[in-house]
């Protein structure tokens, strides 16, 4: 491999300290031994320690989970349906209207989608809390599932599921015995993507959050406006540490799996 | 096959399997099928030939019930299919691009139909290992698809849609990556299965010598259309268009005028040459234009001009292909135009070898000819 020029190597640098420095820093403190956050004291966890006997905010990491869990298997079966539709229905009447309208949230302000949804869940008279967060973070996780997912269906050849029918399966059957193995790899990567989009999300979840629950984010979020503490960066850090495990256990499955799959099944095929 | 003769087409109280009234498939404004009527009988082993791009997989399809017919009506077994799912259908296919599924392994692919109906996993598993041991491929039970070689990954799909012995196969150019022998078995195993099983086999294929060989009938398609259905051998001695005789086999084609004769009819092909003579099955009216087909093993080749033949012309051979069992002569004969001899090397040294630039006489017998009208 050529050897990097000096300016290569600058920006790179550059760039990665823009983009890590901060969570460093962040991580580093979380182990400072001192309660004051800008004066280093020596290594320590006890704020992990602390944070252990935190009521409030292990309430909220529960809720974080469980509203995280539930709202990205929900946004990954619509998410994924979407998907089956926009790419084997072919040319049905409102096709364009509907894949517009799947991929629209991708790209509208977080702020009026929680708006709408607050104003939705009023509307109907449904009481926040759990629930409500649930069906919001499913409602804009899906899309970003059903283009996933998408994505692998469009190269998936479609001769498979008639070899299934032909052999005696029903529709639902072939998917399931046959698309969704091959799919999985993307279905699942579409998984934790929704499951990390719903754990970081602050904006939507405080619009749809209610008194009777709280998720991480809104409590971290509260919490620092009194002040930083250890205890937050050490929340953080833990934080951190989950989303990044999801993220790049995400682009690993669906690199890896999802390329060895399609060369597999390429080459499953007369040449 | 020739002691009981197979002829249900022949018999007018026979009823077909399959039967396409009219059928039309357009894809937008291209017409992949155009207005076919065929009808195809149980026990049948039915050879689908053409072209690429004639239609073949199309016809497979909407038996199959992958695709609809545009126009028309397609009966199997008297009911008609239109609203008949694939998987609601005694049919089984083997898609042209083998469509394993590669998630499973070979021995799975082959069970999938079969754990699909209500069978004991006893009977499942002796029916899947009967599957591999006629396609040989024991060996290979627990690989996935992209673990084993071209040809045995059409054996897979041979064996896939094998295994549920249905009513009707269809086989998409079955064993074209096999080598010679291993498909000489195989078309004698296909065979041997549909004596025992009674299947209907349509089968496409591009090798007109294994239509010939496994066929009880055999259609030459273009371009959406059936140009003529018959057995191998009436397809082979009677085609009745030129399509049919240059699809078939190696042809000679010479063009003229016909006028009827004491004995069939004389054929004017070239100015200040002799006519050639030729019987015809059909009426021709004088001064008609027609083509005469000649297979080129019909056509005797020699140094000096032959007695009493009734059809001799002069030429020079320009090219020689030896085949080792047969020899191809390729000879110029007037107007330009290119005759081919086929010749069997019996001899290891002819006594006198036919060479490059000799000029030859080549000769046939009036029955020899097919008169196509244009
Ligand atoms: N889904 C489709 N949409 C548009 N055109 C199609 C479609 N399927 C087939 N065709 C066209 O219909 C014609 C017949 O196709 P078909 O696959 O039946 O050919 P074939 O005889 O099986 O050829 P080959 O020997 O190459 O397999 C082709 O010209 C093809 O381009
Ligand atoms: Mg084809």
């Amino acid at each position: 491999m050529k050897r990097m020029s000096w300016f290569n190597t600058v920006s790179i640098t550059l760039g990665f300290v823009f983009l890590y420095l901060p969570m460093v820093i962040l991580v580093v403190y979380s182990f400072n031994a001192s309660k004051l956050v800008t004066v280093w004291a020596g290594f320590s966890t006890k704020w992990y320690v602390e944070l252990m006997g935190n009521e409030a905010f292990l309430d909220a990491a529960w809720v974080t989970v469980k509203v995280a869990v539930l709202s990205s298997t929900l946004a990954t079966v619509l998410g994924t349906m979407a998907a089956y539709v926009l790419v084997r229905a072919g040319r049905f009447h409102g096709r364009t209207l509907f894949s517009g309208m799947i991929y629209a949230p991708l790209v509208m302000p977080e702020v009026i989608t929680g708006l709408s949804l607050l104003l939705l869940f009023i509307g109907i008279g449904l009481d926040r809390g759990i629930f409500t967060i649930i069906l919001a973070h499913t409602t804009f996780a899906m899309c970003y599932v059903s283009v996933v997912v998408s994505s692998r269906l469009v190269s998936f050849d479609r001769a498979l599921e008639e070899a299934a029918l032909d052999l005696g399966c029903t529709q639902f059957q072939a998917f399931r015995l046959v698309t969704l193995p091959i799919i999985a790899p993307a279905v699942i990567s579409g998984w934790l993507l929704a499951f990390t989009l719903s754990l970081d999300d602050l904006v939507i979840a405080s619009f749809t959050a209610g008194p009777s629950a709280t998720t991480l984010p809104i409590k971290i979020f509260s919490a620092v406006r009194l002040g930083v503490s250890p205890e937050i960066n050490a929340l953080s850090t833990i934080m951190i540490g989950i989303v990044t495990v999801g993220v790049i256990s995400a682009s690993l499955i669906s690199k890896r799996a999802s390329l060895r799959q399609q060369a597999e099944e390429q080459a499953a095929v007369r040449t | 096959m020739a002691q009981n003769v197979f002829a249900p087409w022949d018999d007018p109280t026979e009823t077909p399997l399959i039967q396409f009234k009219g059928v039309t498939k357009r894809f937008g404004d291209f017409v992949a099928i155009d207005n076919l009527t065929q009808d195809i009988y149980a026990r049948e082993f039915f050879a689908l030939l053409g072209p690429s791009g004639c239609g073949k997989t199309t016809m497979m399809r909407m038996l199959a019930g992958f695709e609809a017919p545009s126009e028309g009506q397609i009966l199997i077994a008297g009911t008609d299919m239109a609203h008949v799912p694939p998987n609601l259908r005694a049919v089984n296919m083997m898609f042209q691009s083998y469509a394993l599924f590669p998630h499973l392994s070979v021995w799975d692919n082959i069970a999938f139909g079969l754990k699909r109906e209500r069978h004991t996993k006893d009977a499942v598993s002796a029916r899947v290992e009967e599957m591999l041991k006629l396609t040989r491929l024991e060996k290979f039970a627990k690989r996935k698809p992209h673990q084993i070689s071209g040809g045995q990954r059409q054996r897979v799909a041979l064996a896939r849609s094998l295994a549920k012995a249905p009513k009707l196969l269809l086989l998409d150019e079955p064993l074209g990556a096999l080598d010679k022998k291993l498909r000489q078995d195989t078309q004698f195993e296909l065979m041997d299965i549909q004596e025992k099983t009674g299947t209907t086999f349509v089968i496409v294929t591009h090798d007109q010598e294994e239509a010939m060989t496994v066929a009880s009938r055999v259609a030459v398609m273009d371009e959406g259309r059936i140009m003529q259905v018959s057995t191998p051998a009436q397809i082979y001695e009677a085609p009745n268009s030129v399509y049919v005789a240059d699809f078939i086999g190696d042809v000679n084609i010479i063009e003229g005028t016909a006028s009827p004769s004491v004995n069939g009819y004389e054929v004017r092909w070239a100015e200040g040459h002799a006519p050639l003579v030729a019987k015809a099955s059909q009426v021709l009216r004088e001064g008609q234009r027609i083509s005469l087909a000649i297979r080129p093993e019909k056509v005797s080749i020699s140094a000096e001009k032959p007695e009493n033949s009734v059809n001799a012309i002069e030429g020079k051979i320009i090219d020689i292909a030896y085949l080792g069992n047969l020899s191809t002569y390729h000879v110029e004969v007037a107007g330009g135009i290119m005759v081919k001899a086929q010749t069997a090397n019996t001899r290891r040294l002819s006594r006198r070898e036919l060479t490059w630039e000799d000029k030859v006489w080549l000769n046939w017998t009036d029955t020899a000819a097919v008169v196509l009208e244009q």
